[in-house]
This record gives structure tokens, sequence and C-alpha cells, in this order.
């Protein structure tokens, strides 16, 4: 027998002067930092992240017949009913920009955004039976929803860039493209920061309150309504309205991305860095609370 | 030498009953209003015997009570206890999925544990994909699943499905992939619940003798959690016994089997409801120390011990005593008869006898008594599956099929080569 163990009094164990010298690699504890982010250990799991996001991905599409078609069918439809609503009916200049496009530009973000909240706030609660059975860590589950959303953004973009083609060859649009392109993908980032920090938070409370999932689906539905997806923000010029929009971190974001692309939309860099400090400060809090809950979820959840 | 590789240190963890929060915020704003106003909880019901004299020691409740123990390199360590005696519980702080309360576990290496086999699998997904996700869940990274995807296909004999969804899959193969990836795992410190009680009989096998490999031939630490006290004492030299949230004993395996078989499951004794003229007043079945029992192991010798009353004059009786099986059926029986004891002459009418039944009779099964007095057709008393009692397996070779072939009797055959 290599080890035979004493039998279990209460005595002194070890020496403490021992153990102090000793190396462990992981000490498992009842609490650690609010500070310790722990995001080390995520990117240690990156591989993991990527195989999620292949997984969601994938499992989309397996055994329809359109596949990945399906991502483009929702802009497509969303974007026509604009057309008669916010066009048709209500007559809603778009700054000259071609109304197809002003709209599928604002859709395709805010798809992003909102699909992006739903999911990663589901966090817990839908993966309770895996996080109940084995440790990684959670934070790579969100990062991976964020992650591969951002595929389907990237078909819907590529869809809107189709659009462009057509309104620019025609000439039915003249595009005066400039380092304000670079804008675009910056905004992206931001709102994928958004999504995720505001979706770990509302995971984290849903552990405990379901009422927020409810919540959010209500939120997101009229979230959409006090963004500028449907109408530009220079409509609202001197409307007592506009306030709501200017503390909607997304404003900025809609404006500065169809500003880069169509070179038409309102905002300034003071703008822009209140979205960006709000997805700093959404995604801090976030982690800090997402970490504080994933420690003992399993008994609340 | 002493390489300790687990270190756990007054490692506790307390469940909280009845408030561990409503589940809705509507509820707990008016918990809070209640509150605030002085009046009761509305919503403390759950778990708690409303009473406000027990309050205080009903509301927490220790799942694990100062546990502290070390395991060092290379062992395989196995952890035994009854229900709720909190192998669960530190199971699942060991493997991260809740934490501690108080105390720490600290360790040296990386750790993977299996809790289940095939958790995060996907269904819509190729047996190759699943493959590559659910190492990765466990901890591997893309390089390390390359390196072993071969063996691993292998190991689960599923080379010709391994494109085809695992929705198509049939159960077995589906297990046996799943138990191939975490098989296959490289950690320094594995720990393992009961999961190989699935599959059939040449798969647990296979899937037994990979864990014993891991532990014997690679030099890597198992933590093994299981019921089934033979396969502990098959697979693991210590043992670790919990009971009540606590240590035990620890030692090997061999002697800490033993303390949970004489630790606990004190056996049912049978006492007669009512007087009548001639029946049967106790009966329990008793360990060779004397001590009511009911596991005993297969080369435990099981007593049986009744007491006998008479309380009319004139009677001649015969006693039958059966061993039956869980759904009732007799196994054995005997008959004795009785009057040498309860004749007018002798001047007591009460009397306790025992009987000896050898060990190596029964196979691992559960079984009870069934004792009667009769004359001819006349049947003074009668009791069935009386103190029941499990005999279990201490660790034959058989124990790896986990109960499923024992048959009925146990042969104490001798086996010799004799070419």
């Amino acid at each position: 027998m290599s080890t035979l163990y004493k039998e279990l009094e209460r005595e002194q164990p070890m020496t403490e002067t021992n153990t102090d010298k000793e190396h462990w690699d992981m000490i498992i504890q009842p609490k650690t930092s609010m500070l310790d982010l722990q995001l080390k250990e995520v990117w240690r799991y990156r591989d993991l992240i990527m195989l999620f996001v292949k997984r969601d991905f994938a499992a989309q599409v397996k055994q329809t017949v359109l596949g990945p078609v399906w991502h483009l069918i929702q802009p497509i439809l969303t974007t026509i009913i604009f057309l008669v609503l916010f066009g048709g009916i209500a007559g809603i200049q778009t700054e000259g920009v071609p109304q197809p496009m002003f709209y599928m530009a604002g859709i395709t973000l805010w798809y992003y955004f909102s699909l992006s909240l739903t999911a990663t706030a589901g966090t817990f609660v839908t993966n309770a039976p895996i996080f109940g059975k084995v440790y990684f860590p959670r934070l790579v589950l969100p990062v991976s929803i964020v992650i591969s959303n951002l595929i389907k953004l990237a078909i819907q973009f590529g869809l809107l860039v189709v659009i462009m083609f057509y309104y620019g060859i025609s000439g039915k649009y003249v595009f005066h493209f400039n380092i304000y392109l670079l804008l675009a993908p910056v905004v992206i980032f931001i709102l994928a920061g958004l999504s995720l920090g505001l979706g770990i938070i509302i995971s984290s409370l849903t552990t405990k309150y379901r009422d927020f999932t409810l919540l959010l689906t209500f939120a997101v539905q009229l979230g959409m309504y006090v963004s500028p997806i449907g109408y530009p923000l220079s409509k609202l010029e001197g409307s007592k309205y506009r306030i709501l929009l200017e503390i909607n971190p997304i404003t900025p974001l809609v404006e500065a991305f169809r500003y880069s692309l169509f070179g038409k939309g309102t905002f300034t860099t003071g703008t822009l860095l209140y979205s960006f400090a709000f997805m700093m400060v959404s995604l801090f809090f976030g982690i800090i609370m997402f970490n504080k809950v994933e420690k003992s979820f399993m008994d609340t959840v | 030498m002493s390489n300790t590789v687990i270190k756990v240190e007054n490692l506790s963890k307390q469940y909280r009953l009845g408030q561990i929060g409503t589940g809705s915020l509507a509820h707990d704003i008016n918990r809070w209003w209640h509150k605030v106003r002085g009046n009761e909880d509305p919503y403390l019901k759950v778990g708690e015997a409303n009473d406000r004299a027990s309050k205080g020691d009903s509301e927490y409740v220790w799942s694990l009570r100062d546990v502290n123990f070390e395991i060092k390199q290379g062992d395989a360590v196995g952890i035994i206890g009854r229900n709720g005696a909190g192998k669960s519980t530190l199971l699942k702080i060991l493997s991260r999925t809740t934490a501690p309360t108080i105390g720490n576990i600290k360790i040296k290496g990386r750790v993977a544990s299996l809790l289940e086999v095939g958790t995060g699998f996907h269904p819509e997904l190729s047996g190759r994909e699943n493959i590559f996700l659910n190492g990765a869940i466990l901890g591997m990274t893309k390089a390390e699943i390359k390196k072993k995807f071969d063996e691993i296909v292998d190991f689960a004999g599923v080379e010709r499905y391994i494109d085809t969804p695992v929705k198509r899959y049939s159960s077995g193969m589906y297990v046996r992939l799943a138990f191939g990836v975490a098989a296959h795992l490289e950690p320094e410190i594995l720990i393992v619940d009961e999961v190989l009680a699935v599959g059939d009989a040449e798969f647990q096998k296979k899937a037994l003798g990979k864990m014993q490999d891991v532990s014997k031939g690679q030099g890597r630490t198992v933590l093994f959690v299981s019921h089934n006290m033979g396969v502990v004492t098959q697979l693991c030299n210590s043992a670790i016994l919990l009971n009540k949230g606590s240590v035990a004993y620890t030692g090997t395996s061999d002697i800490v089997v033993q303390k949970y078989l004489n630790l606990n499951l004190s056996g049912e004794t049978y006492e007669a409801p009512e007087e009548k003229e001639f029946y049967i007043k106790k009966v329990q079945v008793v360990d060779e120390q004397g001590k009511v029992c009911s596991t005993f192991g297969t080369s435990n010798k099981i007593y049986l011990q009744f007491t006998i009353a008479k309380n009319i004059k004139k009677a001649s009786a015969q006693l039958s005593c059966t061993i039956q099986n869980k759904t009732g059926d007799y196994l054995t029986t005997f008959v004795e008869d009785l009057d040498k004891w309860f004749n007018d002459a002798n001047g007591t009418n009460e009397h306790t006898f025992q009987v000896l039944y050898p060990g190596d009779l029964l196979v691992p099964n559960y079984y009870a008594f069934r004792l009667a007095i009769f004359s001819g057709r006349a049947v003074y008393d009668l009791v069935e599956m009386i103190c029941p009692f499990s005999v279990i397996d201490e660790g034959s070779a058989m124990a790896m099929y986990e109960g499923a072939g024992y048959g009925y009797f146990s042969t104490n055959h001798q086996f010799k080569q004799i070419l």
C-alpha cells in the first residue's frame, strides 16, 4: 500500500511553515478578491470559446434547407416593414440616404445588439445543466455568444454591402468614402462590448430573479424605438424627446455607423466616448457580478 | 515521497433552508416590506419547521463540516458514505461547480472531473465535432484533442459513424464516445463519479480497466466516488469514509469498506405488535460481533436471532425459517420442531434462538426473512419480509459488473490448474 492514512483525530495538521513554502496550482476557497476578473483563465480556454462559436453556428444551420440564408431573411423582412411604416405611412425623411439602405444599416446593428444581449442574458439559466457538472470559466459562454453573433452580423453586413453596391453602380447615391470608414469596426466593437456587459449583468440577476428575463424581452422590443433605427437622430432636432435618444448609448453608435458608410449621421467624439464609457462601466460591473454569481449560483438557480 | 497533490483544510459547506430566495423579485420585495413593518416573513416555509424554538438550528444545514484530508500523488482514493454523507457536495466543490463556505482545497496539477459523461454533447453535431467540443469543455486544448483523436474513436468503436450527428447514435455508442473523450483526458488528477454504471458489461470492464491504467500505470491521482464497495476495493488503494458531513475514517480501502459496513446501517428489529397464543416476539439480524446489522459482505456470517413466546397450555408446534429475496420468493427454508423447548414441564414459556448462516452463501443482493410457527395446517404466527438485509460485494472480480450477473447462489467452489 503506497499510503496509509492516519485516522483523523482532531490533531494539528501539518505545521504551517511547511505548507507555506509549497507551491499550489490552484486553491479552491470561499471567496476571491472582488477585483480579480479572472480574464487570464478565460484566455486559457480560448479554444473552447471558438468551439462554442462553431457549435452555435453549425447547430443552427443543420437540417435547414436554406441554412445561413435564414440570417438574411429577418433583416430583409424588417426593412420592408420599415419601408411601409416609417417611409410610407409616417413619411419620415432619411437624410437623403435611400431608405432601404438606411433602414438596413440600423437594423443590422440593432439585431446584433438585441440577439447578443438576450442570448448572453440567459447564460446561467440555459446552461445550468452543464455548469452543474463541469468547471470552466463561465465567462467563456457569453463571450462565445457575442462572437458567434458577429458571424451573423457579417452575413447581414454582406447584404448591406450588396445593396450599397447597387445604389452606387446605378448612380442613385454617391458615396464619399474616407477615413471615417474605419469607424465602422470600432462601432461594432463597442456594441459587442455593450451587449456582453449588459447581458452578463442581467444573467447574474436572473439566477435569483427570473423577472429580468421577461423584462428584457420587453425592453429589447421598446429599445428599438428609442434608438435611431427607423429614423435619423437629426429628425428630433428641437424635440423634447431627443433627450431619450441621447441617454441611449446605442444612438451614437448607429449614427456613427451610418456616417462612416453613407456620410450622413449626427454624432460627436463626445457622444461616442459616452458610449465607450458606458460599455467599459457595464463590462466592469458585469464581470464582477458574474464572477460573484458563478461561484455559488448552482445553489440558488 | 510525501508528495501531496490535494490538501483539504477545514472544508465546510453550509446550505440554507427556506430562505434561498423566493425566485421572484416581487416576492422578495414583498418579503422586505413585511420585514420593514415588523411582520412575519410570508414565504418562510420551505424546509423549515417554522418553529421559533428550533429556528436557530434548523435554518442552516452543514452539508460538509470540517473536512480535512490529504491525497498523495499516484493514489487511487475511494470516497464512500451513505446518501447525504456529503460525497456529492465534496465532489461539487472539488470540481469547482460550487464554492465552499469555509476552508479551502489546495491542488497541484490539472484537475478533470467526470461527474457525468457527455457533458455539453450537442445532438445535432457529428461525433467528430462533439469530441472536440466535449474535450474542450473538460479542459483540453485543441492540439491535445487532435493528438488523442484516433485513440478516442478507437476506444469508443464508432469509426463508421464519426461524421454522423450523435442524435442518430444508439445510446450505447453515445455513452462509449462520451466516456472515450473523458478517459483520454490527461489531467494529473481525475475525479470520477459513479458514471461507470452505464453501458454494457463489456464496456464497463473496459472503462474500469482504463481507470486502473490511469492510476496504476500512469501514476496519476484518481478520486472515485461510489456506492459500490466492491469496485472501490478493486480500484482504490485507499479510501475516505464520510459520515454526516465529516470524515469518519481514512485508510486502506478494504479497512475503510469494513468500517463503512460496521458504521451505520443498523438493522431493523422486528417486534410483534401484539401478544398471541404462540408467537414470534422479536427478530433481529446480527453480525459476528452481535451488533444488529443490515449489510453484510459476501464472506460474512449472518446470524438470525429471534425470540418465541407461548401463552397457552397445550401445544405442539414447528418453526419454519426462510430466506426470501426482494420479490418475496423463498430461497432456502428449514423446519425445526419446537416441542422440546416448549413442553409443559418446562417452566419458562419464552426462548431466544440463533441461526447461523455461513458466509459465501448468498450473492450480493437484497434479502429478508420469513418465520412461521405452525402445527399441521394450523398457523399460530407468520411474519414475512422482515429484517431486510443486503449482501454486498467485497471486491471480487465480479464487482466490475455492478451486480448484474451474480445469479442466485454462491458456490464456494475450488478453482485450480490441473494440467
